[in-house]
């Protein structure tokens, strides 16, 4: 299973990382593995203001649909609107293209909350 | 797909993996003295008795082959081709449970396919739904999947106070404890103008039936701008057999579409099972509950038929999935893809036009009558409303004793209606039926 060294993880499998001000969240490798085939993201409108554990998406495969949990609350400013037509980035490139929103964090604090890599890890291997 | 019985031997073999002496044991989560209850039941008939007992009774019932039939408001005497319920009933259809299993479920499949093309086409939108359990349903369904479109934030659903009564019930039922409102019907009078003036940030769509219940077209030209530009969908409920002759709510720039397929090769059958249509865009397709047949192809290049879309499925995703009675009408839509297919597009616009003209002519010949007004202000298809000239109950119960059902008495729902009957005409109807109906009216004046 791939890790990003930079971000921070959530048992229920997404990722988050610090740019600049921002957060960037998306799902990890071993969530799009076990998902197979992504076919379609429902992402959240830009300008949504979210706590943290609220449903911000969803993530449709060939063989399940799973409800997207932010990892931190704030208010979306970005989406990755490229998901809309290749929804397969998620698959070939979780951390990187396969990105899903930007939040603008309210309570920056949660950051020290969230799962280390070695932490998910072992979540993820429970998990198998 | 084979029948795979469950004999002792199985049930043997399966109570031992659980670890269980007796299939009772199961049972014993339920108070014993509900397991078995004595039920106060007659004595059993034999088979012979029962059919007797079951022909006494149907007897007793008034039917569309012993009166004459001028009665519609949802439920519609269309003629049914004898092809339908030949094929309808054949047991590979009759039989058959939902198709999970595409490899198990090929004709199922394809024929659901076929309705959904036909629809499709018919409607003039992109995608149609395996169906819903009525026409009332997949409206109240259309509601909820506009205000799920605007993930909550438009909680308010306009609707013409001219859909059909039941229906507007049915969509309040099935709303019942959602913050969700349904409001713009509160008063009769409110015509498309009044309604275009309710809609704001808040409303999700605006519900229109054209034909309405009163059979009028309604003037949907041109509405649909108005609807999105406050950002809500635009929903119309049509009547399909009139889609064989007028423009299909497509050209109307409708976001989803509903309609009662009753009127496709099913008899009336005593109220249901019916059959609900749903159609919508490409561009909403994931927000569109029940299911979708799709046509694909297998390792072999072979042109096959699944369930597509179904990880938003009940059976998936059971407590977020957006409806929880999608029933799947699937024998009723069989029915109504057999009709299409045997009618043909001139035979539906030979089925529409027959509605059409027969309904206009008896509109004018009541109209001629002394203390009789066909009321209607706008173009009509095959239903129109008749003042009388006293309680239109009291007429049509005259009319029930030379067995003639002259139409839907309208104070049945609209007490301040007292005088008007809602009369309906289709293709089953002949001129001589027509004349009867006319001259009874007259002498019941």
């Amino acid at each position: 299973m791939k890790l990003d060294a930079k971000a921070k993880y959530q048992d229920t499998h997404e990722w988050a990382r610090r740019e600049g001000d921002l957060i960037v969240v998306g799902i990890t490798d071993f969530a799009q593995e076990s998902l197979s085939d992504v076919v379609f993201v429902e992402l959240p409108e830009v300008g949504a203001v979210l706590e943290k554990g609220e449903i911000f998406g969803v993530v449709e495969s060939v063989k399940a649909a799973s409800d997207l949990y932010i990892p931190m609350s704030g208010e979306i400013v970005e989406t990755n609107v490229t998901l809309e037509d290749e929804p397969e980035l998620v698959n070939s490139d979780p951390f990187g293209e396969g990105w899903m929103i930007k939040l603008q964090p309210s309570d920056p604090k949660q950051w020290d909350d969230l799962l280390s890599g070695d932490e998910y890890e072992q979540v993820a291997q429970a998990e198998e | 797909m084979t029948y795979v019985a469950n004999t002792t031997a199985d049930q043997q073999a399966m109570l031992e993996a659980i670890g269980v002496e007796a299939v009772e044991t199961l049972f014993n989560v339920v108070p014993e003295a509900a397991r078995f209850p004595r039920l106060n039941l007659p004595r059993p008939l034999s088979e012979m008795e029962a059919l007797a007992e079951l022909a006494r009774m149907a007897e007793a019932n008034v039917d569309a082959h012993h009166y004459l039939w001028f009665l519609g408001a949802g439920a519609y005497n269309h003629f049914v081709p004898s092809v339908v319920p030949q094929l309808q009933m054949r047991s590979e259809f009759y039989t058959a449970y939902t198709p999970y299993q595409p490899e198990a479920s090929q004709g199922t499949l394809q024929a659901i396919f076929e309705y959904q093309s036909m629809l499709a086409e018919l409607t003039g939108m992109a995608v149609v739904n395996a169906s819903h359990y009525d026409g009332a349903t997949a409206l109240a369904e259309a509601a909820i999947m506009s205000v799920n479109a605007a993930r909550g934030n438009r909680p308010k659903i306009l609707v013409s106070p001219n859909v059909h009564p039941q229906y507007r019930e049915v969509m309040r039922t099935y709303l019942q404890g959602t913050p969700f409102t349904v409001t713009g019907d509160e008063n009769p009078a409110h015509d498309l103008d009044a309604l275009k003036e309710m809609l704001d940030e808040k409303t999700a769509c605006l519900i229109v039936q054209s034909p309405n219940f009163f059979g009028e077209l309604e003037a949907v030209d041109r509405l649909a701008e108005a609807v999105h530009a406050a950002g809500a969908l635009f929903i119309m409920h049509i009547d399909p057999i009139s889609l064989g002759l007028f423009k299909p709510p497509s050209h109307y720039g409708a976001d989803i579409v509903t309609g009662e397929g009753q009127s496709l090769g099913n008899n009336l059958n005593f109220g249901g099972p019916y059959l609900g249509i749903f159609a919508t865009t490409q561009k909403l397709i994931r927000k569109m509950p029940g299911r979708v047949v799709g046509q694909t192809t297998d390792t072999n290049g072979r042109r096959g038929y699944v369930l597509t879309l179904s990880t938003r499925e009940q059976h998936i995703r059971r407590e977020k999935a957006t409806s929880n009675i999608c029933t799947n009408q699937g024998l009723v839509a069989l029915g109504a893809a057999i009709y299409l297919a045997a009618m043909g597009k001139q035979g539906l616009r030979r089925v529409a036009e027959l509605c059409y003209h027969k309904a206009h002519y008896t509109a004018a010949e009541i109209d001629k009558l002394n203390g009789y007004a066909v009321i209607n202000q706008r173009p009509f298809f095959k239903e129109f409303v008749v003042r009388c000239p006293k309680p239109a109950l009291k007429i049509a119960q005259q009319l029930n004793q030379q067995k003639i059902l002259p139409g839907y008495v309208l104070s049945r729902r609209f007490p301040d209606r007292p005088h008007d009957l809602l009369v309906c005409v289709t293709e089953m109807n002949s001129k001589a039926q027509i004349d009867r109906l006319v001259t009874a009216l007259s002498e019941a004046a």
